[in-house]
């Protein structure tokens, strides 16, 4: 995002300049370059790998009966948001800004989302970058409601979650909207990706209620393997969201890839070491969900902390997450697969982590530990603004959805497992 | 003409084969099983929830064998399976009324 900004000045400065020396201002102009956008198309890429990552993260996670239904709610959002995104969902985000709110529709089906410069990189580049953003968010939330769902109300849920939650806080963070607008800092999505997927995910279980037989019968992951193999998928997807969201193929682009490196590394020793403690077994799922913990911990804060705060930052996102998965089962909620622990609590985690490390020497701001502390306090309203509208937002959406079309399938579906009763078909024949 | 079916740790499957084969056993059944005896189950650990797992993975043995060979057999398939620890298993035995192989029709001991 900060090239935009950094562009928008130019711009200026060539426009300031234009009547001394219109030579130079027309090398000032917007060119593409073509390192940046080999780099953006390269990101672009990784983005969409992580959804069939977090698809296998999920799967692994829930019952046997339940993997291919689990699997399709990641995976159908390749569909549904690709088509929402370029009818409408990106011009919305990124749009002229009407009063601070929302983007306009004047890139309506794409048009005027051309070859033409956006920074450095053509704007139909830029566009395919955000639409993996927007593509990966809503299918987060599925890991709170697998096992219980109605598919087909899931896949209305989605498409207006992405276009009244998703889009409009898109535009507050990324497209000159009101957050923005504040200074608040969000390099790669701890607000607009993680809190909100993650606080929609609450408001969701909560209003869908509990899948039967829990908390009392057992149910357990039925494929660790794929777990693992799924949250290495995000790991490595994860260079391209983190180091991409510079939009450049520079130097915080450079510090963003280690410093995700690095916390992501941390958080798998915070979590297993806080686990290892209080429960006497370090294990692989710890591991696992330690890693992505500090991914999403390190994701709002990556163009803007240095390596050291990066340690910190993860080793309190793996044991932070543990501790809110655990009083999960204090509350009673059925967040199934813990997107809420992970991902609004690790998102958190890292909104305000940015406000206390981040240094002007990476990313042009100090936080609270370098003599800024306004810094924080804006964090902490952002953080509290996207809770609230995530939150509300979505609980009125389910609440119209369950009315018009009913949010949970039939208990005997549910029992039979939703692959057989949903999909008409099985992940494991004999 | 007897049947034995033989509850075992699965690690013990390999010795008690081959046990089997020493005394004369010409075919066996393998499958996997869950079940609980005296040992009890274990308790698993996901995400810091704890859950009791009451029934543990075994190997069930079936063997039809020739009556006079029985006692050896269960003399053999002991020794080969045990490993002195709770858990280590039971056989029971029963009497088999007929055997039919398919291919040629045969009956009785030839069957077997």
């Amino acid at each position: 995002m900060r090239n935009i900004i950094k562009f928008t000045f130019f711009a200026a400065l060539a426009g300031l300049f234009f009547d001394i020396a219109p030579a130079l201002a027309e090398e000032e102009a917007p060119k593409i370059v073509g390192a940046d956008t080999a780099w953006m198309l390269v990101a672009s890429a990784l983005v969409m790998l992580m959804v069939p990552g977090l698809a296998l993260f999920y799967g692994g996670m829930d019952r046997g009966k339940n993997m291919l239904s689990t699997l399709l709610l990641s995976f159908i959002t390749l569909g549904v948001i690709t088509i929402q995104w370029v009818l409408f969902g990106y011009s919305l985000a990124f749009g002229s800004d009407i009063g601070g709110v929302i983007g306009d529709l004047s890139f309506f089906a794409l048009n005027g989302v051309g070859l033409e410069p956006n920074g450095t990189i053509p704007h139909q580049l830029f566009m395919v970058f955000q639409m993996m953003f927007a593509i990966l968010t809503p299918a987060l939330i599925s890991g709170a409601i697998v096992g219980r769902m109605k598919f087909s109300t899931f896949v209305v849920f989605i498409l207006l979650w992405s276009t009244f939650v998703y889009d409009p806080l898109c535009h507050w963070v990324w497209g000159g909207g009101w957050m923005s607008g504040l200074g608040a800092l969000d390099f790669a999505g701890g607000l607009v990706v993680h809190i909100s997927s993650g606080v929609s995910a609450l408001a969701a279980c909560i209003l869908l209620g509990k899948r039967r037989g829990y908390p009392a019968e057992p149910m357990p992951p039925h494929n660790l393997p794929l777990t693992l193999l799924g949250a290495g998928m995000l790991w490595f997807g994860w260079f391209g969201f983190n180091a991409g969201s510079e939009l450049a193929a520079d130097g915080v682009a450079a510090s963003a890839f280690v410093v995700t490196q690095i916390a992501a590394g941390s958080a798998v020793l915070g979590w297993l070491l806080t686990e290892w403690t209080l429960k006497g077994k370090p294990t692989l799922l710890g591991a696992a969900s330690g890693g992505v913990a500090g991914l999403v911990a390190i994701t709002p804060a990556s163009g803007f902390v240095g390596p050291i705060s990066a340690i910190v930052i993860g080793l309190i996102a793996g044991g932070g997450c543990y501790m809110a998965v655990v009083a999960k089962n204090k509350f009673g909620y059925d967040d199934s697969l813990d997107v809420f622990a992970v991902h609004g609590i690790g998102g958190t985690i890292g909104a305000l982590c940015t406000g206390l490390f981040a240094t002007a020497a990476i990313g042009g701001t100090d936080g609270l530990f370098f003599g800024n502390p306004g810094q924080f306090t804006t964090q902490l309203i952002s953080v509290a603004a996207a809770w609230a509208y995530s939150f509300g937002v979505t609980f009125i959406i389910l609440k119209v959805l369950d009315a018009v079309m009913g949010l949970r399938v039939s208990e005997e579906d549910e029992v039979q497992g939703l692959d057989l009763s949903l999909h008409g078909e099985r992940a494991y024949t004999l | 003409m007897k049947k034995l079916e033989a509850i075992i740790k699965p690690f013990k499957l390999e010795e008690v084969k081959e046990a089997l084969t020493g005394v004369g056993a010409q075919g066996l059944t393998v499958t996997e099983v869950k079940g609980f005896g005296r040992q009890k189950g274990h308790t698993e650990l996901y995400r810091g929830a704890e859950y009791t797992v009451d029934f543990l993975p075994k190997v069930k043995i079936e063997v039809v064998i020739k009556a006079d060979i029985v006692e050896q057999a269960i003399e053999k398939i002991t020794q080969a399976a045990s490993t002195g620890n709770i858990g280590d298993g039971k056989i029971f035995v029963t009497s088999v009324e007929e055997v039919v192989r398919i291919r040629t029709g045969e009956r009785g001991e030839e069957a077997i």
